[in-house]
């Protein structure tokens, strides 16, 4: 056994993963910190209540002296933002995190004239992948937190309006922390699938720990045919979804002092 | 002069109707108890006091200013309605103890926090601080919860949670403070103790508006009673004309299916 570890093959193999891995954990890292805050936003955008057209078609109906019909009930209750940020939620949620990997590595190269806007090389892949990874966890978290603040209940909110709080205020001091407990588990489950969704950066060679063990088969790293590598990508993703499994623990029973 | 006064209110959700030309005035140290069956409009009356509905018609007044003016927009505006909001105090039927927060938390909170726009606020933090939590400290006393300042929400009974609620709406010194049927989410065994201290504010002369379904209560701690029946005020009186000896057939009806159960 030890001496397998100290064969040359072995620390070439082991060196190699650490560095993909360590891409992988960029990965990890970029996509949490960009899709947290934007997920929120896109939260907000779901849920806005903007309908521009209500007061109009009601002015018009009110001066022709007439009863809404369908359209014009359509007209008054629709919501553009609300509308679009659905739709794109339905589009993001409903395609494969592979294909929009690739669609934003490639499609705009294709489509623009002056080329591909991502950087040459592993750095480009590397933008590519985190702008694919936020934009798709940010739709996925954003349907999570959406849940949460409309699962708070409502005599949560008009109890801060009668005590003369802001919306804002009711929003920071009463809302968010019942929303934050009512979404750490949903939002375990979605972390620890983008521990290893983030293998599926391997579709467009970003050279992140599967990569890395990938090469020892096909011979680019002067090693070949040698399979345990892929094998052994399994212990870094079990070593640190266990790792997540339990800080994402420790934050739900720090939460645990209040019922919702 | 009365401290409120309700003039013509009518509210409307879509095309039903469910406040229809609904005035009364309440004098100061008063309390006003509104009965009725469900859906006669008791609960939203109480919330347009509260601005948590905003009447179709009609205007309340607050020792003589016009505070809500259904005709007149200026009267609405968000930022000068949360300020208007503080003339009333709110306890809810469900209490909505924020949970998060200990009992003296949710008593301080608001108080805290409109303590900050205050502009000496910076310079005198501490102390402003120290005597809101002093202040809260005293109304859990006061209603007889000294000991239970430290416990969050889910670790007090019902009849706890309803008297957090009640001192978290006197922190502010509300001038109206209003009962949206206090005791009705309680278990029978716990609704005496939430009544004794609301009939404990009514000797203290709090002006109140109650929502209620306790008629021997309403009966022993009313100066005034409403009985509201499909939107409308049918009767209105002192308790010893409404409760004992009422004038509508409406409202011997209602009294009857009550006392039968």
């Amino acid at each position: 056994m030890i001496e397998f570890f100290q064969s040359p093959v072995t620390q070439t193999v082991l060196s190699a993963l650490n560095q993909g891995f360590i891409v992988t954990l960029e990965l990890f890292f970029i996509t949490l910190i960009g899709a947290i805050p934007l997920g929120l936003v896109i939260a907000f955008g779901s849920m806005n209540r903007w309908a521009p057209l209500a007061r109009p078609v009601r002015w018009f109906l009110h001066r022709r002296q007439r009863e809404p019909g369908r359209f014009s009930r359509w007209l008054i209750a629709l919501r553009p933002v609300s509308l679009i940020t659905r739709l794109l939620v339905w589009i993001v949620r409903g395609t494969p995190l592979i294909l929009q990997i690739i669609a934003i590595y490639y499609v705009p190269g294709l489509v623009m004239d002056g080329g591909t806007p991502w950087p040459r090389g592993e750095a480009g892949r590397m933008t590519a992948v985190c702008v694919a990874f936020i934009i798709n966890y940010a739709f996925y978290f954003s349907e999570i937190y959406r849940g949460g603040i409309q699962g708070v209940p409502s005599g949560q909110q008009e109890a801060g309006l009668v005590l003369g709080m802001t919306k804002r205020q009711i929003f920071f001091k009463v809302t968010l922390l019942q929303m934050v407990k009512r979404i750490v588990p949903p939002m375990s489950n979605e972390i620890i699938t983008l521990v290893k969704d983030t293998s599926l950066a391997r579709a467009i060679a970003l050279q992140e720990v599967i990569w890395a063990a990938e090469s020892f088969m096909k011979g680019n790293q002067g090693i070949s045919g040698i399979w345990w590598p892929l094998m052994f990508t399994a212990v870094y993703y079990l070593a640190f979804s266990a790792i997540v499994t339990m800080l994402l623990g420790r934050l739900e029973k720090r939460l645990d002092y209040f019922q919702v | 002069m009365p401290i409120l006064e309700v003039h013509n209110i009518e509210k409307h959700f879509g095309k039903t109707r469910v406040l229809e030309d609904i005035s009364f005035s309440l004098e100061q140290g008063q309390a006003l108890a509104i009965i009725g069956s469900s859906g006669s409009g008791k609960t939203t009356l109480l919330r347009c006091l509260n601005f948590l509905e905003r009447p179709d018609v009609g205007t309340i007044s607050v020792n003589g200013d016009v505070i809500f003016d259904a005709s007149d927009p200026s009267t609405q505006k968000e930022a000068e309605v949360r300020r208007k909001r503080l003339h009333f105090g709110l306890v809810f039927q469900s209490f909505n103890l924020f949970p998060q927060y200990t009992a003296l938390r949710n008593v301080t909170l608001a108080k805290e926090l409109l303590a900050q726009e205050q502009p000496d606020f910076k310079s005198r933090k501490k102390e402003i601080l120290d005597q809101i939590e002093k202040e809260g400290q005293q109304l859990l006393e006061k209603m007889g919860l000294a000991d239970r300042a430290g416990h969050y929400p889910s670790q007090l009974s019902g009849g706890q949670q309803q008297r957090v609620a009640i001192a978290r709406a006197l922190a502010l010194h509300p001038d109206i403070l209003c009962f949206d049927e206090p005791t009705s989410a309680l278990d029978p065994e716990l609704t005496g103790e939430v009544l004794r201290v609301i009939k404990g504010l009514a000797e203290n002369h709090t002006t109140m508006v109650i929502v209620t379904h306790e008629m021997a209560f309403a009966r022993d701690v009313a100066d005034h009673v409403i009985f509201m029946d499909g939107g409308v005020i049918v009767e209105q009186g002192p308790p010893s004309q409404v409760i004992e000896n009422p004038q509508e057939e409406r409202t011997r009806h209602f009294l009857e299916r009550y006392s039968n159960g």
